[in-house]
Order: structure tokens, then C-alpha cells, then sequence
């Protein structure tokens, strides 16, 4: 076990097919984790963050059951084995 | 999701690249026009607010913007007209870093000017002007209009702070014309390195000083390359062309029910000859009396003449946006649009009549139109006359033709 990312189908296919990704290292962060994502499958990062590395205002990054935006946002802190969800938010027309 | 259909192309056929609201479109038909064969969606539930089609250098390739509300926004390519497409692992058209900047949309492509066979421009919102030099493998914004003091004072319109004008000037290559929304109307006369507002005449009904340097809300510019210091422009109120690339600009809105528009073609072989849709007020954005009119000048502005044959003439509550308007370059030249209600219009006859191509899709924001395998010369205007009108017009540019040919007769002896 360790610290994982389950993102959805959409950005499966930029990331080899896999909608759960184990991470190699121990990120202590969000911030450090995505930066592990990134660093496996560099298609995702446009995908989930712009230019200045925010992330995307309609994509929900959960921390188990804890949304960041409404924890330390990038800083938001990672226990081991945690599993980081990346959920479209409710959006659209 | 509905099933996605292919079309190919061939020769002296005419596509027809639609971009809505929820994907793009291509549609293809022969010379006459009258039936059309559809391709798409592409790019399924995302708004596709600009579409080209690059037939130089012997391409064929399709380039459109995919803007998600979630994964932000790309540009896509196909050499085969949709059927496989590009979506690059990596954004190719992003702000750097300490811009402070994020792409939100990419309003407008455009192809470069006919000495820069693989240049390409996209200009997006937040306001500004990206550049590729290698037929759209890497892209880098324009830095000076980053650094342009008037930055600062730009401010959005309702659609967005959007590049949506890009006129690279078909003689002069270190000439373009620009204009965003809001923020008027800037052109280059050094390759880039400079941009000056040129904004004089056209007002802007919504600030203190209506006539100021710049903050016009400038919708659509359209140049013709045989008179390229002619322009027209379609203004958030207002309707004017320049006989002087710009420096100043005349009221040209005598006749037409409303001032107000978004949308503007000129053209493919008339340099006089314009077509708009006006729209009743900025509050309203609808056709005026429920009647839905292309408007035509034939004479640069002198006049116009509602163009009604095929169109509906009762509770037509229509809006055309500005991207969504486009000619062909055939003879006669082809003339389309599309609505926000989701239908597409077309004429084979230069606006004498219409057909409704398509109705039923989503919101329709750009329309563009090619001949395969065709260039913008037709037996009215090809090259050699095209230069020649506008150098009896112009000295000046005689003198910049003179050099062309001279350039090309030599570049034509080295092949």
C-alpha cells in the first residue's frame, strides 16, 4: 500500500489506460503528490491545473473523503496510504 | 453521446467547419452547394469557438479550439478532415508562468500572411496574440502586447476580455491589425515589436468619452487582400470603414436597421463587397422586427440591401455571433452563417437566396468555409490583379508589390 490517485475515465487515456495510480514516494502534500503524478504521466497536468498551477475551477481534488478547497488547498497535508480522488465538479450547461 | 459520422474531401469540393456550443462540425459538399454531407461532432460537449483549415504547403489539416469547463482548453488537429485527430499530450498554447496568466479560451485562428506559409496565430482571452512559426507544433505569445501599457485597462465584455481579430496584411509582413473586446482595435507596423490603438472615429457608446484612444469594443474587423488598406469594422454600436489601414475611420451605417452586430465576411473577390446581420441593441441581441436579413453593401459602405430570399421573414429571434459568418472563395462565392438557435444558412449565389444547411444543433459560434485545393484567386481577381488594384490605389504598395514579384520571380528561377 501506499498513496494513490483514482481519476476518472476521461483522463485515463492520457495516463496509460489506468484510473488508479499508486504512487512511487511518500508525498507529505497535495501539492507534492501531484507533482509524483505529473512526474508518471506528464498528460495530466494541463489537464487538471492552467499555466499558474492552480487547479482547475471545475475539478474537486479529495483527500479520502476531504475536499482541499475547503482544507489547505494545495498544502492540504497527505496521511499514508491515502487515496486522492480527482472528480469533475458539477458544471457545465 | 451521438454517433460520430466522417466525411472526406476532394478537390473543388466545399467543406464547411462549424463550431458549437457542444463540438465541431465538418460538412462537405460539391461546387454547387445544394446538399451537404455531415461530419462530427468533434471534440463531443465542448464549445468550439474557432476552427481554420490550412491548405498550404500541401496540408489539409483542420485545427480547432476545445474548451472544457473542466480540463481547460486545447488545440486540436486532423489531416483528414476529423476522422483521427491531434490532441496534444501537453498544451501547446499557454501562458508562461510569470505572465501571471491563464488561458481561459482561444477566441480566433488565423494563418499567416502569404510570405509565412507556416504561420499561424491564435488569439485568445485573457486578450492576447500567440504565434507558431513551425505549422502549429510550438506556440509563444506575442510578449510586447503582454507588456502593452493599455493592458491594465482593458476590460472584458460580456463574452469574455477575447483576442477575437487577427489581420495579418497581405502585402506588408510586419503589418497586422488586432482588435479584442474590450479594448479596440491595435495594429503592428514592426513585426510585432510595437502595437498602436487605432480606434479614431469609432465610438464607445459606454464610457464617458466616446471617442477615446482605445476601450471600443470592437467585434469584427474584415480586410480584402487586394485592398489592404481598406478595412470594415463591426462595432459594439457602430459600423465604419477605414481607407487608410486604420489610422481613422468613417460611419458607414446609412441604411440598415441597427448598428449593432457581431458578425462580418467580406467578399472573396469584391473588396467593396460586405455582408452583416445587424441585431436590435445591445440589451435585445436579436434580429430586428423578427425578421432575419443579411445585410450587403456593394458599394464599401455607400449603401445596403437586406438579402431575404430563404430566410425567415417571421419570429426569426435570432442572434449571429461574430465568428459565426464566413465566405467561400468559389465563383460565385459562397456565403454562410450560423444562429445561436443552432442553424446554418447558406447562399451558392452570392446572398441572392438561401438554403437552411443544418438546424437542430447547438449554438452555433464559428463558421468557416474552403475550397479543396483552392486558393483566394478567382478569374475576377487572380494575384497578378488582385496586387495591381491595390497598387494603383496605393503607391505605397506598389511599391511593396514590385518587390514581391521581383522575390518571387526569383524564387520561382531557383525551383
Amino acid at each position: 500500500m501506499g498513496v494513490s490517485f483514482r481519476i476518472p475515465s476521461y483522463l485515463a487515456v492520457f495516463a496509460n489506460g489506468l484510473s488508479a495510480i499508486p504512487l512511487p514516494g511518500s508525498p507529505a502534500t497535495v501539492a507534492e503528490a501531484l507533482e509524483d503524478l505529473w512526474q508518471a504521466h506528464p498528460a495530466l497536468r494541463d489537464r487538471i491545473v492552467d499555466e499558474q498551477g492552480e487547479v482547475r475551477v471545475h475539478i474537486n481534488i479529495f483527500v479520502g473523503e476531504e475536499a482541499i478547497r475547503f482544507a489547505d488547498g494545495l498544502k492540504t497535508a497527505v496521511p499514508a496510504n491515502a487515496e486522492l480522488l480527482i472528480v469533475p465538479a458539477v458544471s457545465g450547461g | 453521446m451521438p454517433a460520430v459520422q466522417h466525411i472526406s474531401a476532394k478537390k473543388s469540393d466545399v467543406i464547411l467547419l462549424v463550431g458549437t456550443m457542444k463540438g465541431a462540425f465538418v460538412l462537405r459538399s460539391n461546387g454547387a452547394r445544394k446538399k451537404w454531407e455531415i461530419g462530427g461532432p468533434y471534440s463531443i460537449g465542448s464549445p468550439v469557438y474557432a476552427m481554420a483549415f490550412d491548405q498550404r504547403q500541401g496540408r489539409q489539416r483542420l485545427w480547432w479550439a476545445q474548451q472544457s469547463f473542466r480540463w481547460g482548453t486545447v488545440l486540436c488537429s486532423s489531416d483528414d478532415f476529423g476522422k483521427t485527430s491531434t490532441e496534444p499530450e501537453t498544451y501547446s498554447v499557454k501562458f508562461p508562468p510569470e505572465s501571471k496568466l491563464a488561458l481561459k479560451n482561444i477566441w480566433q485562428i488565423s494563418l499567416g500572411g502569404p510570405s509565412s506559409p507556416d504561420t499561424l496565430y491564435c488569439g485568445v482571452e485573457p486578450s492576447a496574440l500567440f504565434e507558431s512559426h513551425d505549422a502549429g507544433i510550438t506556440w509563444a505569445p506575442v510578449q510586447s502586447l503582454l507588456d502593452h501599457p493599455h493592458r491594465p485597462k482593458w476590460t472584458p465584455g460580456g463574452g469574455g476580455m477575447c483576442l477575437h481579430t487577427i489581420l495579418p496584411d497581405p502585402v506588408d509582413s510586419r503589418r497586422m491589425m488586432i482588435a479584442m473586446s474590450t479594448g479596440g482595435a491595435y495594429r503592428t507596423d514592426d513585426g510585432g515589436a510595437t502595437w498602436q490603438a487605432r480606434n479614431q472615429g469609432v465610438r464607445a457608446e459606454f464610457l464617458p468619452d466616446k471617442y477615446p484612444e482605445f476601450g471600443q469594443c470592437v467585434h469584427k474587423i474584415v480586410q480584402h487582400p487586394a485592398q489592404p488598406q481598406r478595412l470594415f469594422l463591426q462595432n459594439h454600436w457602430g459600423l465604419y470603414r477605414s481607407d487608410d489601414a486604420g489610422n481613422s475611420w468613417k460611419d458607414i451605417a446609412t441604411g440598415v436597421p441597427s448598428d449593432f452586430g457581431f458578425c462580418m465576411a467580406i467578399h472573396p473577390h469584391e473588396p467593396d463587397t460586405v455582408f452583416i446581420v445587424p441585431i436590435e441593441s445591445d440589451a435585445y441581441r436579436c434580429t430586428p422586427e423578427g425578421k432575419l436579413r443579411v445585410y450587403r453593401t456593394r458599394n464599401a459602405g455607400e449603401s445596403w440591401e437586406p438579402l431575404t430570399r430563404g430566410l425567415p421573414q417571421k419570429n426569426a429571434l435570432e442572434t449571429i455571433v461574430r465568428d459565426a459568418m464566413a465566405t467561400d472563395t468559389c465563383d460565385p462565392a459562397g456565403i454562410y452563417f450560423g444562429t445561436r438557435s443552432g442553424k446554418v444558412y447558406g447562399s451558392s449565389d452570392e446572398g441572392k437566396s438561401w438554403q437552411t444547411i443544418l438546424e437542430g444543433l447547438p449554438a452555433v459560434v464559428c463558421v468557416r468555409a474552403a475550397l479543396i485545393g483552392g486558393s483566394s484567386a478567382s478569374s475576377r481577381t487572380k494575384g497578378r490583379a488582385r496586387n495591381v488594384t491595390a497598387a494603383k490605389k496605393h503607391p505605397a504598395v506598389a511599391k511593396r508589390v514590385a518587390k514581391t514579384a521581383s522575390k518571387k520571380k526569383a524564387h520561382a528561377g531557383r525551383r
